[in-house]
């Protein structure tokens, strides 16, 4: 059963982004992911303010500079994992190296 | 309404809870419709004691209230007459044992229930969620965040067990000698493991704390009814041993302290003596099991307290008896950091590879105690790679920390 880890970071998660220890933390973890075998997908992304948004208007589009002004959260990333069960997927969920200002959603991946 | 009022009920509450249900649910077996007579019960001692005072005997007091309640949810499904009678029986054979007051058949009945618990028919992996939520009364809430699950789903599941309990017949028994072993190791694993939940939630949590707290009250409780079952006087002295430490596991800026480490003042000596007395006491019975052997290998860590050393020789000789009995991965990596102090890294890392890789891929403890190993033999490099594992596999900030530290050694010594 696939899963999304959908990372969402606060503002000084990406702040910290440059800091050496923080970002050992995420290789530390995208390698016990890759050792156990589970990692089917995933990306970091750069800051919020890097991203631009798109949307439809009627026959037109709206483009707009990010970051989208939603919450203290931003996307920062995302995991894909392969594992038995939700109870697995939490597992990994907690080894997050973020901070107790970001979260991790957990979500099953759509079966087509 | 005056403080006392509250706080005997809360205390009647805690300590009565299980045993209460274990009363109320004796003949139907209905677990929840027992918990909701005895939350309403406990709703109206609320309302009335501090207006008419604390009864006399409190316990009787709710098990009475919480009757009527269940009789009165009896009528409103309209259960047929026998049933009616089947309860009616059962409560007075319940009110009977109760007034037959300071006869050790309370803990008796909680036994009981801690055996419908974690009876085989039940999923062993609710087993102690289930043991926790029925016998001292935990919260769903709580042990959902213990567990990491959302606390619908442990809701969810704590309802299929006890409907499971009620379908399917599960005696409220202590089971019969012949039975009593097999049976009894599931009740030790199931207090364990709560003792575990509490034992790992370390950072910052009290609500863990109080698990840690109920499974050493589980394991008195259990051991009030079966004195003389030397696993169960294991267990607890385990658990003492483990509690004794747990001031020591965090220095003052809330760093992880490994335990070659930790100052041994700060150690709780007069749990540690209690716990070296049970594990004498379950010694003269001559029957060796796994929980004695755990015990007995944390007894030769507090003997550090005033030896000033490790005797790693002892250790070496414990877990090699302990993976003969139990050859749990914990029991072996364990075993393989012991052979790294007592004989030589190499040795130990030997050890760690004839594990199956399958089974360690994301065992956390194997790869700190691996990386810890490769420093110890000079294999700077590796041991960095393993550091990085053990660090991504961690889900405490403090370990991570911890780790990191070694990791930055290690990478200046490559």
């Amino acid at each position: 059963m696939q899963y999304a880890l959908i990372i969402r970071e606060a503002a000084e998660d990406f702040a910290r982004r440059s800091d050496p220890a923080y970002r050992d933390g995420w290789v530390a973890y995208s390698q016990a992911l890759a050792q156990a075998g589970i990692m089917t997908g995933g990306a970091g992304l750069t800051g919020p303010e890097t991203g631009t948004i798109v949307r439809r208007k009627g026959e037109d589009h709206d483009v707009q500079d990010g970051p989208y002004p939603d919450g203290k959260e931003q996307l920062g990333g995302f995991y894909l994992i392969d594992v038995p069960d939700m109870d697995t997927a939490l597992e990994w969920a907690i080894r997050v190296p973020i901070s107790d200002k970001g979260s991790v959603e957990v979500r099953p991946r759509l079966q087509m | 309404m005056p403080p006392d009022a509250g706080r005997a009920a809360e205390k009647v509450a805690r300590q009565s809870y299980g045993k209460l249900i274990a009363f109320l649910a004796a003949r139907s077996r209905d677990v929840p419709a027992a918990e909701d007579a005895l939350s309403e019960a406990l709703a109206s001692a609320l309302r009335v004691w501090p207006e008419r005072g604390i009864p006399g005997n409190p316990e009787a007091w709710l098990l009475v209230a919480a009757r009527r309640n269940l009789m009165q949810a009896a009528r409103h499904r309209t259960v047929e007459a026998n049933a009616q009678t089947t309860i009616s029986v059962a409560f007075e054979e319940a009110e009977e044992r109760m007034n037959a007051a300071g006869s050790a058949v309370f803990p008796d009945e909680r036994l009981k229930l801690l055996f419908a618990c974690t009876h085989p028919a039940i999923d062993s992996s609710v087993h102690t969620a289930l043991m926790l939520q029925t016998v001292p009364g935990i919260e769903a809430k709580i042990i959902a965040r213990s567990f990491v699950v959302s606390p619908e789903a442990m809701s969810q599941r704590l309802v299929r067990a006890k409907v499971k309990i009620r379908d399917a017949g599960i005696p409220f028994a202590v089971p019969p000698r012949p039975a009593l072993p097999g049976r009894l190791a599931a009740v030790l694993s199931a207090i364990y493991a709560a003792y575990g939940l509490g034992w790992d939630g370390l950072d910052g949590e009290n609500e863990r704390h109080s698990l840690a707290g109920e499974a050493i009250w589980l394991g008195r409780a259990l051991l009030a009814v079966l004195p003389d079952e030397p696993e169960a006087v294991g267990l607890l002295s385990l658990m003492l041993h483990c509690e004794a430490r747990r001031s020591a596991r965090r220095g003052g800026d809330g760093r992880y302290v490994p335990l070659d480490e930790q100052d041994t003042t700060a150690w709780n000596a007069i749990m540690i003596a209690e716990a070296d007395a049970l594990l004498r006491k379950a010694g003269s019975f001559d029957r060796f099991g796994p929980f004695q052997c755990q015990a007995a290998i944390q007894s030769v860590h507090a003997a550090r307290r005033l030896s000033g050393t490790t005797d790693w020789q002892a250790l070496t000789t414990l877990y090699a008896a302990l993976v003969m009995m139990k050859p749990t991965l914990g029991a072996r990596v364990s075993q393989a950091a012991v052979i790294g102090r007592a004989s030589s890294a190499a040795a130990g890392l030997e050890q760690l590879d004839k594990l199956d890789p399958r089974d360690i891929a994301s065992y956390q403890p194997y790869w700190a105690v691996r990386a810890f190993l490769l420093t110890q033999v000079g294999d700077h490099t590796a041991a960095a790679d393993a550091y990085m594992t053990a660090i991504g596999l961690s889900d405490s900030p403090a370990v991570r920390d911890f780790l990191a530290g070694r990791l930055k050694d290690a990478r200046q010594a490559i």
